[in-house]
């Protein structure tokens, strides 16, 4: 058993029992980053900040929420909107969270994928980032489901009619998600409880492990340069922190990530109070009716592209390439084939890929909005073909490149 | 300044992936209306000068408009209460007593003179249907008809509320409120719901508005829905022409052209944004608020960046 003294101060209590000078010491002053950074390394925190936004608003909102077919609608939109001090605060910061934390993530994994952060230790960090970007778009959906609107109601619909895979009619399977013929009761209470207990929990977790990648291969710098962790940080620890290519994570990581989430929270607020519309759809300020489909029915930006991958095939072919759309990106760290971890810029094809890649996700996300009339449904297709294609094509290319 | 170039690199994918997924898209998906300012251009102008006085004879008189019609700011009670003019006309004829201000002058004359034209729901009455509009055209009392009608727009212009007297709410009920219910400000198309001491008596009012509505039903073809959240779902652009010419977004509805001022549609609007978006002026005044905290938020954390990095580079 250990051994205890007498406490001096409640600093040296707590230290003796829960040891918070190493914890400091391991989790802030002398966790390792790089010095050579841009701010597109702060979308970590910025995106830690908008989970910790979503959290507090969903507290508040929980206290008001009914999970109930006839009174959910009302709940949010009387209730919450109008009679609760500052609930329409919490609904809109909920919302426009929603939606940024998505646009945050893609630009925190396009950065992944520009820099090569997936490679060489580092495949860990880029799977379970993969996982909280599932795990986030199970919340995102769950969450679209309470309002109760038109479009959570057939929004519900249509996705959950994906898992009776096309010729399969597993019309069961469908059912037993669902807990009924069509969305109803069961199926708004089982996503309530997705929503606000299991996919939380399982994100935190993931959050977690996304953290713990990270610590053994350290995070990657600007150039893709190979640091001697240990050698530039006994530069830093020896005074020399000018010529060190390490910085601590606290304070002076933090002080610039703080100043990048000062930057987003202008931008946040701006759309929260100002400019909300976007990411709140107006179709689902009308109540759920099973007997009026809506003229168009969309989902949230951020699915708009596996959505228009899905849509301009037949059912089952659209099927295996939204199934295909959801894994590949898993599989980034093996079909990558190079060698190379370093920023695109300098590795050739590569950089023509990224590009390519990233203008064929807008396209498809533009085009998995509008109804598919010519020309749109014929771009939509190409772009979705486009996108399988690159996929196919980036073994081969990463192969032929040259070590840089 | 590479990480500057980084920033608008980043900008500028967002801002384009925004006007593609927003303003594009709608502009695909919802035909655009513009408004024509509440002119009613394809009615004809009223050329005489009405007399109020004599009005009020001809809308009093005996067959005229108080057999269906109450006024009650002129002392005349409605013939039927709601239900069972619901049940016989398939709405409840309106009050006329603020239908002077509401309605566009030029309009109400259309309408006397022939209501399914001025509501432009004549495609629901051609011959073939064998209906006929429950409001019956007005055929003239003798005299020229086109002045009889300046005469009774006159008169009811007379009796209404002067235009700044004119509430929100008075616009929605005249206007909307006998086939639009609004939940959330307590409105069904029989009236505002009183709150009833004994459980009886709320659901001897419930059912009351369950056959006005059951009839309203049968009359328009589907119950016409709740606007509690309209604001939200539809905007103030869509209502507005809408409420102008519903044709013009939604052919063939049975909605009619309600004919309203523009400064009474404005009202309207108001109403509906009191209904579904109650905190609008609380959200600009704490949105204000909140943005200066964060600038200035944003500035310190500068300073501390720039105080703890000033011994890194």
């Amino acid at each position: 058993m250990a051994h205890f003294t007498k406490a001096t101060s409640v600093h040296d209590w707590l230290n003796q029992r829960l040891g918070i000078d190493t914890v400091r010491r391991v989790m802030a002053t002398e966790y390792w980053i790089p010095k050579n950074i841009n701010f597109l390394w702060a979308m970590g925190m910025v995106l830690a900040i908008t989970f910790a936004l979503l959290l507090v608003s969903g507290i508040f909102l929980l206290m008001y929420y009914q999970p109930n077919v006839n009174t959910a609608f009302d709940s949010v939109n009387y209730t919450i909107m109008r009679e609760v001090d500052f609930g329409w605060l919490w609904r809109h910061v909920h919302g426009v969270a929603a939606s940024v934390v998505f646009l945050v993530i893609y630009i925190h994994m396009f950065t992944g994928i520009y820099y090569g952060s997936y490679k060489k230790g580092r495949e860990l960090i880029w799977i379970s980032g993969m996982l909280l970007f599932v795990t986030f778009s199970a919340e995102a959906f769950s969450g679209y489901m309470l309002p109760w609107g038109q479009m959570s109601y057939w929004a519900g619909m249509v996705i959950t009619n994906l898992f009776s895979l096309g010729g399969l009619h597993a019309d069961g399977l469908v059912e037993w998600i669902r807990g009924d013929y069509v969305p109803a009761q069961a199926f708004l209470n089982r996503f309530f409880m997705l929503h606000v207990l299991l996919l939380p929990l399982a994100i935190m977790g993931v959050i977690g492990l996304h953290f713990g990648a990270l610590r053994i291969p350290h995070v990657n710098n600007q150039d893709g340069e190979e640091l001697d962790f240990e050698a530039e940080a006994a530069k830093y620890k020896a005074g020399d922190k000018k010529h060190s290519k390490v910085i601590a994570f606290a304070n002076d990581f933090m002080s610039k990530d703080m100043f990048v989430v000062g930057i987003f929270l202008i931008f946040f607020f701006y759309l929260v109070f100002f400019h909300y519309d976007f990411a709140m759809d107006p179709v689902n300020f009308d109540p759920a009716d099973g007997l009026k489909t809506p003229a168009h029915i969309y989902p949230e930006w951020y699915f708009l592209w596996s959505y228009e991958i899905l849509r301009p095939f037949s059912t089952n072919v659209g099927l295996m390439a939204f199934g295909f759309a959801q894994v590949i990106f898993f599989l980034l760290p093996f079909l990558d084939r190079s060698p190379n971890a370093v920023p695109a810029s300098r590795r050739g094809l590569f950089f023509i890929w990224f590009w390519a890649m990233l203008i064929d996700m807008i396209v498809l996300t533009s085009m998995g909005k509008v109804p598919p009339i010519e020309p749109y449904g014929s771009i939509g297709f190409y772009a979705a073909l486009t996108f399988i294609g690159l996929w196919i094509a980036l073994p081969i290319i990463t192969m032929l490149e040259k070590k840089a | 300044m590479k990480e500057l170039f980084i920033l608008a690199v980043v900008t500028v994918f967002t801002l384009v992936t925004y006007y593609l997924v927003e303003p594009f898209a709608h502009s695909v998906m919802h035909k655009h209306v513009e408004s024509e300012h509440f002119a009613y251009a394809d009615l004809p102008a009223l050329t005489k000068t009405g007399d109020a006085a004599r009005g009020k004879d001809l809308v009093m008189g005996a067959g005229a408009c108080s057999g269906c019609h109450s006024i009650s700011v002129a002392g005349m009670p409605a013939p039927m209460d709601a239900v069972t003019s619901a049940q016989s006309y398939g709405v409840n004829p309106p009050d006329l007593s603020n239908v002077g201000v509401v309605y566009d002058a030029k309009f109400l004359a259309a309408l006397i003179k022939n209501p399914a034209h001025a509501l432009k729901v004549e495609h629901k009455y051609t011959p073939e249907s064998g209906k006929v509009h429950p409001m019956a055209s007005f055929a003239g009392a003798g005299g020229d008809i086109d002045q009889e009608i300046a005469d009774m727009v006159a008169y009811l212009q007379s009796i209404a509320v002067k235009q700044d007297k004119l509430t929100p709410k008075m616009a929605f009920e005249t206007a909307c409120g006998r086939c639009h219910a609004m939940k959330y400000e307590n409105w069904t198309q029989i009236g505002e719901k009183p709150a009833f001491k004994m459980k009886k008596d709320e659901l001897a009012f419930d059912i009351q508005v369950i056959d006005y509505q059951d009839a309203l039903t049968k009359y328009m073809g589907k119950l016409p829905p709740d606007l509690s959240m309209y604001i939200r779902s539809r905007g103030e652009h869509y209502i507005s022409t809408f409420v102008e010419n519903p044709q013009h977004l939604l052919e063939g509805t049975a909605m009619p052209r309600v004919g309203v001022t523009a400064a009474s549609a404005d009202k309207v609007i108001e109403h509906l944004a009191d209904a579904g978006d109650t905190k609008r002026f609380e959200r600009e005044e704490v949105g204000k608020k909140v943005m200066i905290f964060i600038v200035i938020f944003a500035l310190f954390s500068y300073l501390w960046k720039r105080s703890i990095w000033k011994d890194l580079h």
